[in-house]
């Protein structure tokens, strides 16, 4: 999709900027067949992470999947009205949200469900929105989360106004933004960073470049890496491998810091890949080129995490085991949640529109009940 | 030639025929090309006529209706899919308060020949923001055509004639009716927009509607059959302007009006147009004009939306109360 023109250079006759070279190298730390490459730049930023650290990742990672795997089936069964996988994106969002602190607060899309489970969100309370009995599986100040977004990009700028009041605060508490590759052509985006440049504002924006929306691959969106365009904002960013999980990690640490200490925002393009479809709606055997599926199946996050931990004897039978049955234990006490969920009360249709009362909704609500209990009495 | 044909496979017959026959109408729009659409009404458009007149667009509605402006303005003749009800308002800006206005700001001399597709209205179980019937915002805005259909004929002319006329057109696509089949007539010359259509004839009630709750009055209809009551269903068509003519003519002969559309009721199409028939004939109605609407909430989570539809039911009650027979408010005062 990017064309020769968009990536000449600027005319040597006229009294253009240069445009430097595009970023297309990423950050990473696990290389896809499990090495660990030395990047002093990052390393410092997750020496802490230890082999029991790094067990608890693969752990995270390993029950996510499961969570994804199992929510799909779950759509297929009838118990969900829709499912997003996150299958591919699992290192993304467990790298990035468990670099956060209780008090940070994340305004996420709606395909974050990693994320979720990494802020303590609860198994039943993460599929009420594809069930459809809600459109708030939680409290999100419970959890410091907030529901996720339906429209593409708005909650950029519902996280910078956060940010914002995170500063007049005077706390040091920091705002994330999740979105993905589609969402930067929104124009919301493109303000919410405009106005976190200009107020300075502790946000983070986190791109996971998962190289689709729906069908059109990221190449409609952008002719060049997305991280570059944040500079032309004021804000710095940086370009890391979204299946790595310790450069995630380390790149929001980074990230997390500067904006603690008054740095004000930042632009994380992890790159990553949808394995799975949009939706349980979708199919991309319509527009997705199988070469590119395959190449990006050997990236897996979950593959390398393992080989990295194989090969420094961390993995052993017992942790495996281990890994295993907490996966097992999660996904069955998620189906059960799930399964067991009531639907809500007819009348509840009407609550929480207004803080106080509202004359007009008033009336067709005791007028709905009068309906209802004529109908009963007509039934019976 | 006539073929058998869903709503959403007439759609995109129209769009066939458009494009073929008018080489300056072009298709903008999200997931429009290889995948067709998430609806796949724009199936295999792309494949005919190349990605340069079926073009998949980067996501911004904003940007998707401001350029299709400017290729208005360029001459061609966008149609703009929008793809689902709830993603329109990111272009509000662009259709209200520029699409709406352009001919009048340039004294005519700039024509917006863009039709804006939008499948909208719920009873499919979808999340947030895929349900939603945001017609009245467009129906109350000066400069905007605003149509719905509801059947695949109607579908196949209604999106020809959307598309040829000169103003900008919102078309509101039923979606939980897009796998309704009907016979299509290919060759038959689309009506020009704007006129209702009486589509049950009956003598005690009209009951007006439009889009996706048609198939659900004419369902009213027949049962109201079995009660001994003859109820005249219109199917609106045109919601900006509203055929009032056809409307009036049927309520100076029922006395008896009920409206039902499944956005929420208040500054609705349903009070436009009961005070529009009261006015026209007052003295021709034997009741207050009754509205089976949506209520004023929010489209509600899949698992309530049964509750919010107005269904056959609800539109059944309403006629009862317009007949002044028994009914859910029968006794009924305000607490």
């Amino acid at each position: 999709m990017r064309t020769e023109a968009a990536l000449d250079s600027p005319r040597e006759n006229a009294d253009m900027n240069e445009w430097p070279e595009p970023r297309e190298e990423l950050v990473q730390i696990l290389t896809p067949d499990g090495e660990r490459l030395e990047q002093p730049l990052y390393d410092r930023w997750i020496s802490d992470i230890d082999a029991d650290a790094l067990v608890a990742l693969l752990e995270d990672l390993t029950v996510v999947r499961r969570i994804d795997v199992e929510a799909t089936a779950l759509q297929r069964q009838g118990e969900l009205g829709l499912w997003p996988p996150l299958l591919g994106q699992e290192a993304s969002q467990i790298g990035s949200a468990r670099a956060l602190r209780e008090d940070d607060f994340v305004f996420t899309s709606y395909r974050e469900n990693a994320v979720a489970y990494c802020r303590g969100v609860q198994l039943g309370d993460l599929v009420k929105v594809w069930r459809g009995t809600a459109f708030s599986g939680w409290n999100p100040f419970d959890v410091g989360m907030a529901t996720p977004q339906v429209i593409i990009g708005a909650q950029t700028l519902h996280a910078t106004g956060y940010a914002m009041g995170c500063k007049k605060d005077g706390v040091d508490s920091v705002a994330v933004a999740y979105f993905g590759d589609g969402a930067t052509s929104q124009g919301d985006v493109n303000e919410a960073m405009i106005f976190a440049a200009s107020f300075n504002a502790p946000v983070i924006f986190f791109c996971q470049n998962n190289h689709w929306a729906i069908s059109e691959p990221v190449g409609l969106q952008a002719v060049r890496p997305i991280a570059d365009r944040a500079p032309g904002f004021g804000i710095p960013s940086m370009r890391v491998d979204g299946n790595d999980v310790l450069a995630v990690m380390a790149a929001t640490r980074i990230a997390l810091d500067r904006a603690r200490s008054g740095g004000g925002p930042t632009f994380i393009e992890a790159v990553t890949y949808r394995m799975g479809p949009h939706t349980t709606s979708d199919d991309p055997s319509k527009y997705e080129d199988r070469a590119s599926h395959e190449e990006w199946a050997a990236k897996d996050p979950i593959l390398r995490l393992t080989q990295y931990l194989e090969g420094e004897g961390i993995l052993t039978d017992e942790v495996r085991a281990a890994v295993k049955s907490k996966a097992d234990d999660v996904a069955r006490e998620f189906r059960a949640e799930c399964i067991g969920m009531a639907n809500p009360e007819p009348m509840t249709v009407f609550d929480n529109v207004f803080a106080e009362p509202h004359s007009a909704l008033d009336r067709q609500k005791q007028q709905f009940a009068a309906y209802l209990s004529y109908v009963e009495g007509s039934t019976r | 030639m006539s073929e058998q044909l869903t709503l959403s496979r007439a759609i995109g017959a129209g769009l066939r025929r458009a494009l073929a026959d008018d080489d300056r109408v072009l298709l903008m729009g999200e997931d429009i090309g290889d995948l067709g659409g998430v609806f796949r009404v724009t199936d295999g458009l792309k494949a005919e006529f190349g990605a340069e007149r079926v073009m998949d667009t980067p996501l911004a509605e904003s940007a998707i209706l401001g350029t299709a402006i400017g290729l208005a303005y360029r001459g061609f003749r966008p149609v703009v899919e929008i793809q689902f009800d709830g993603f329109i308002f990111p272009a509000f800006d662009q259709i209200v308060a520029q699409l709406g206005k352009l001919r009048y700001r340039t004294g005519g001399a700039v024509s917006m020949p863009i039709t804006i597709r939008v499948p909208f209205g719920g009873g499919i179980g979808s999340v947030e923001h895929h349900s939603e019937s945001p017609e009245a915002y467009f129906a109350h805005t000066p400069g905007l055509r605003v149509v719905s259909c509801s059947n695949p004929q109607d579908a196949y002319s209604m999106i020809r004639e959307a598309i040829r006329s000169d103003d900008p057109v919102l078309f509101f696509e039923p979606k939980r009716r897009y796998w309704a089949k009907g016979e299509v007539d290919l060759e038959a010359e689309p009506e020009p927009l704007g006129s209702a259509k009486v589509v049950v004839t009956g003598a005690d009630v009209t009951l007006v509607t439009y889009g996706p709750l048609v198939a659900t009055a004419i369902d009213a209809a027949a049962a109201a059959v079995e009660d001994g009551v003859s109820v005249e269903v219109i199917d609106l068509r045109s919601l900006a302007p509203v055929d009032f003519e056809t409307v009036e003519a049927s309520v100076r002969k029922t006395g008896r009006l009920v409206i039902t559309h499944e956005a929420a009721q208040s500054g609705g199409l349903g009070a436009e147009i009961a005070a529009s028939i009261t006015d026209r004939c007052f003295y021709h109605l034997e009741a207050a004009p009754q509205r089976v609407t949506g209520f004023d909430v929010p489209y509600p989570p899949a698992k309530l939306e049964e509750q919010y539809l107005p269904d056959l039911d609800r539109i059944l009650d309403a006629v009862d109360r317009v007949l002044g027979r028994e009914n859910s408010l029968t006794g009924w005062s305000a607490k």
